[in-house]
């Protein structure tokens, strides 16, 4: 398995009102919740690392604000457009 | 001659090797997950057995449930194509302990080449060139930063177990390679259950040249010629091509000696690939790393060569000869291949999805050896390689040609894919010169 050297975000932002959802961009396997609900996060810090195609994938926090929102667990798969987390 | 085998593997090398292995008259079984059932290689082979769920530790890493799939159906011999067992010593071992033939080397050579250290150790004390590096495993950052002091900025962080470009960085300074060794050595660990890592010196201007090489039943080791893989993104090759076109006549020879020399080394038995840097500025080569199977790329070498290499792996398997007169191998003309991944062709992230459509390209000179076909589902489990697109030439503008108009006639929907970047690569002035190196795919997305 790869891991992208630098910040390539799989997650899909839409953004209303200070509340960001981050969306998987492609379907995968979560490989690893990194953050956890209640966590005070920065721009730039990894929530969640997902696998798809032997490639791991980090999904990166947009906005600082709570993570006021987990949708996924380790195991999981998630399809293109489901949501990932929230920060508010 | 073997009279039936089961390939251990998926997609299109399980399909290459039931292709020949039907040609030879072997009575050929496959082995498929629960998410490959209807994959063409399925239908193609004599017999299909299921092995498991999708995840590949369930089926095709699962050397129980393989060995369980020879068994019931009586085969004679386990051929594993390339990734997934076909590198394990241990795997190997068991085919061997279980009475079946083994389609590759022996496992001492498996074990030998597996340890990057150990294999860059014997490759120097053979007289094989190797680069500037480490050579016991760096413990801690405090051994690294020594290491790296004594080969001298930049230096390449490698996994002693490693492949496929996990955990590789290459560092400027003492402060990315803190950070650098850390990232490896978690890695490494994670995935291949062995921290183990080594230094070398890095080069910046190189090219990726390996070189076929065949051991033969008589002990001898062939070498069949070179492949340019220096188009590479993360570390991995996307498009190769032979004859090299930064390699000489006369760099060539020195080439193909040291991997028959490498070869020779660890008693190598069947088909092998011998990976060095090449120096492009200098001319100099140094021993990478050895691959101890079939490789991703070995068809434009066929192609070439007119040698069916996964033929010549069965015949040393059965101790017999191979099938051509050694003296008498020409590579003739040019040959190119374009890795078609399910990958968006910007930023190369995995794309799997419901293909549905599928239009490959052919005439003369075009070559597809393709693991899916329209209506079947490219998942998540596996890597993104759909299809190689390989074509040959009698010259190097004529093979190029013929691969921009294969790109063009290659219809693919549903998952995106990495031809539109293989239009824009056959396309580019950097490319198409040939005066390239490993960092031509940064440069296009630069």
């Amino acid at each position: 398995m790869v891991a992208l050297p630098t910040a390539a975000i799989a997650g899909e932002l839409s953004e209303e009102a200070g509340v960001t959802e981050v969306r998987a961009e492609m379907v995968a396997n979560v490989w690893q919740v990194v953050a956890a609900e209640g966590d005070q996060v920065a721009d730039g810090d990894t929530l969640v690392i997902l696998e798809s195609m032997k490639m791991e994938i980090p999904v990166l926090a947009e906005s600082e604000g709570t993570l006021t929102k987990l949708a996924v667990a380790e195991g999981d798969v998630v399809q293109e457009g489901d949501l990932i987390a929230v920060i508010e | 001659m073997i009279e039936s085998v089961l390939v251990a593997n998926r997609g299109e090398i399980a399909r290459r090797v039931i292709r020949t292995a039907r040609r030879l008259g072997i009575r050929v079984v496959a082995v498929y997950s629960e998410a490959d059932a209807a994959l063409p290689y399925v239908r193609e082979a004599d017999e299909a057995v299921p092995i498991g769920p999708a995840a590949p530790a369930s089926s095709y890493l699962d050397v129980r449930a393989v060995l369980g799939a020879a068994r019931a159906t009586g085969v004679a011999a386990i051929h594993p194509g390339y990734g997934f067992l076909s590198e394990s010593a241990e795997f190997a071992a068991a085919v061997i302990d279980a009475g079946l033939t083994w389609i590759g080397p022996p496992p001492a050579a498996i074990q030998q080449m597996g340890d990057k250290i150990n294999a860059r150790n014997l490759m120097e004390q053979a007289g094989v060139p190797v680069a500037a590096g480490t050579r016991e495993p760096v413990a801690d950052v405090a051994s690294a930063i020594a290491g790296a002091g004594r080969i001298g900025y930049p230096v390449m962080i490698k996994a002693a177990a490693g492949g496929g470009g996990i955990g590789m960085s290459a560092v400027a300074n003492e402060t990315e390679l803190r950070t650098g060794f850390e990232t490896a050595r978690t890695r490494a660990e994670r995935f291949f259950g062995n921290p183990s890592i080594l230094l070398e010196r890095y080069v910046e201007q190189a090219r990726h040249v390996e070189v076929q090489i065949l051991g033969c039943s008589d002990s001898a080791v062939l070498a069949l010629g070179e492949r340019d893989c220096s188009v590479q993104r993360r570390h991995q090759k996307i498009a190769e091509e032979t004859p090299s076109p930064g390699v000489t006549p006369e760099l060539r020879a020195r080439m193909l000696a040291a991997a028959a020399l490498a070869g020779e080394t660890v008693s190598y038995r069947g088909a092998g690939t011998v990976e060095f840097l090449l120096d492009a500025t200098t001319k100099d080569f140094m021993f990478l790393e050895m691959n101890t199977r079939i490789q991703v790329e070995h068809p434009i070498t066929e192609m070439v060569t007119g040698i069916d290499l996964v033929e010549q792996q069965f015949r040393i398997a059965a101790g017999e000869d191979v099938s051509f007169r050694p003296a008498s191998v020409r590579a003739e003309g040019h040959a190119v291949e374009l890795r078609v991944y399910a990958e968006d062709p910007r930023r190369f992230l995995p794309s799997p999805g419901l293909i549905t459509e599928w239009l490959e390209p052919s005439g003369p000179g075009v070559r597809v050896d393709a693991g899916y076909e329209a209506g079947n589902e490219v998942t998540q489990f596996y890597d993104p390689l759909l299809a190689k697109l390989c074509v040959h030439g009698a010259s190097r503008d004529e093979a190029l040609q013929r691969a921009r108009a294969a790109v063009a006639d290659f219809h693919v929907r549903g998952p995106k894919t990495n031809l539109p970047f293989h239009a824009e690569l056959l396309a580019s002035d950097e490319f198409t010169s040939g005066c390239y190196d490993t960092s031509v795919v940064a440069r296009l997305r630069a």
